[in-house]
């Protein structure tokens, strides 16, 4: 039997867990403490344990290279982005009351704070991938017993 | 007598100094990199709890607002927002039903270390590579043995 | 004035924070010391909550005692196990350099504001202000989110560019596909 069955079994389990309350605590950022940092570190760690347990080459084909780098470029994008959206629509740079027209609720704030944090999540998660993948593709093989 | 009263109110910056120098201590003292980076990362953290520590408040709350409806909050500024139709003064006018003021910590310093801290373990992982490099060009991470190996290819540089 | 049992929560977190951080400076085992960091976030966690800052507890426990906590056992990994013993006479500089320092700040505490004043200088002016505008002008309840994503958004753009930095001189420092790789090819 697979000494790490346990293991295996539980982080099966838990690591979708792990995302979902990730994207949670993103989209709750507005309500309750939490918001693209939070989120952005807890969804990596979800990727870190399947790595862990599962091996880098698994998890490199799960969430490969090139979307890591990819996906980091492209938070900082989106969060740009949303200020150039706004500048287009007529207002001050990242000034997110132009991109919803009803300006009693401020639901041009909530979409604005959603779409910057989004960005911020991609660009934390891909970085701690990213630093992650470099760390642990130079790690020297230890054999079980020399820890 | 006056300086113990003194002190007696500002204990916890007294504690969190110590925590500071803590930390400064190992940065200085020690060779080891590995170890220096631990240190300047407890360094780190001891200011930012030196920054919240400022930004308590006595009988204050987390500085997150009750939702729409039973509601707390100022008075006279949750009346003065008359300048937005009908949602935002009533979202405004329900926090403003209580007559009693709640007090807030203040939400500015949690705003910079928030940044602060995603940014120093981003740092802290650009440092923790050079010290990986470094020691896979000279062999060794302490700073004395590296000083040692530099002059003496420097020496050897210039004697050939 | 009457006895508040949260300050005793304060103490004894200050006390563990205090032996944690002394305990991390005495170790020479490395693996050890990198354990005991994450031990001090997660107290210093602790301690943010009891300080009413629950934004930065959630982000310390996270980043600090999770992913602090693997990149440094990671690096220790690549490079060495134990440190090398402190030599005299570098302890006692490096203790003359803590005490002046310390002494400074020590000196610099008796202007600090009283903790926990309402009235200070720094609980006084745009702090303060952000939670009465809040509703009015963003409607969002959490007033720390409303401030770092929108009052003070360009602040957030600038530290997303430099998270975004840090991995780019990451992945030039160390490359992404790792050594085993480079080998094959040869």
């Amino acid at each position: 039997m697979n000494p790490h069955l346990v293991l295996r079994v539980v982080a099966k389990l838990l690591i979708p867990l792990i995302v979902v309350f990730g994207l949670y605590v993103h989209f709750h950022g507005d309500y309750s403490p939490g918001g693209g940092f939070q989120a952005g570190v807890i969804v990596a760690s979800a990727v870190i344990l399947y790595s862990l347990i599962f091996g880098l080459d698994s998890a490199k084909r799960a969430v490969p290279t090139w979307f890591v780098k990819f996906l980091a470029a492209f938070g900082v994008l989106l969060y740009g982005g949303t200020g150039v959206a706004t500048w287009l629509l007529g207002a001050n740079y990242l000034d997110y009351d132009v991109l919803h027209p009803d300006l009693s609720h401020h639901t041009g704030q909530h979409i604005g704070i959603i779409l910057v944090e989004l960005g911020v999540l991609s660009t934390v998660f891909a970085v701690m991938m990213a630093i992650f993948y470099a760390f642990a593709g130079r790690a020297p093989d230890i054999p079980e017993g020399e820890w | 007598m006056v300086m113990v009263e003194l002190l007696a109110e500002r204990f916890n910056f007294i504690i969190v100094i110590i925590l500071m120098m803590t930390g400064l201590y190992a940065v200085v003292a020690t060779g080891n990199l590995v170890k220096r980076l631990v240190g300047l990362s407890l360094f780190q953290t001891s200011v930012f709890l030196l920054y919240i520590t400022i930004g308590k408040v006595f009988g204050g709350q987390p500085p997150i607002l009750p939702e729409y409806g039973g509601g707390h909050g100022e008075s006279d500024y949750g009346a003065a927002s008359t300048d937005h139709a009908a949602g935002a003064a009533e979202y405004a006018a329900d926090t403003a039903h209580q007559s009693a003021e709640v007090l807030y910590s203040n939400p500015l310093p949690h705003v910079l270390i928030l940044t602060a801290i995603v940014v120093g373990v981003a740092t802290l992982s650009v440092g923790l590579a050079l010290v990986v490099r470094i020691r896979e060009t000279y062999g060794t991470i302490e700073d004395e043995a590296i000083n040692k190996a530099d002059y003496a290819v420097d020496s050897a540089g210039r004697g050939a | 004035m009457e006895f508040d049992w949260t300050q005793l929560l304060d103490y004894a977190l200050m006390a563990m924070l205090l032996a944690v951080g002394i305990a991390i400076v005495r170790l020479r085992n490395l693996f050890a010391a990198v354990m005991l960091m994450g031990v001090y976030s997660l107290l210093s966690a602790a301690w943010f909550v009891s300080l009413d800052a629950v934004d930065v507890a959630f982000t310390e426990a996270a980043v600090g005692a999770g992913i602090s906590t693997v990149l440094m056992l990671a690096a220790m990994l690549l490079t060495a196990r134990e440190a090398e013993p402190v030599k005299a006479a570098r302890h006692w500089a490096a203790l003359v350099v803590v005490s002046v320092a310390g002494a400074a700040l020590f000196y610099a505490v008796g202007d600090m504001p009283v903790y926990g004043d309402p009235n200070s200088p720094a609980n006084s002016y745009v702090g303060m202000d952000y939670i009465t505008s809040t509703p009015n002008e963003i409607a969002v309840p959490n007033v720390v989110t409303a401030v770092l994503a929108s009052y003070r958004g360009f602040d957030t753009f600038g530290e997303t560019v430099v998270i975004f930095a840090a991995g780019l001189g990451v992945m030039l420092l160390l490359g992404l596909r790792g050594l085993k790789k480079k080998e094959e090819q040869k």
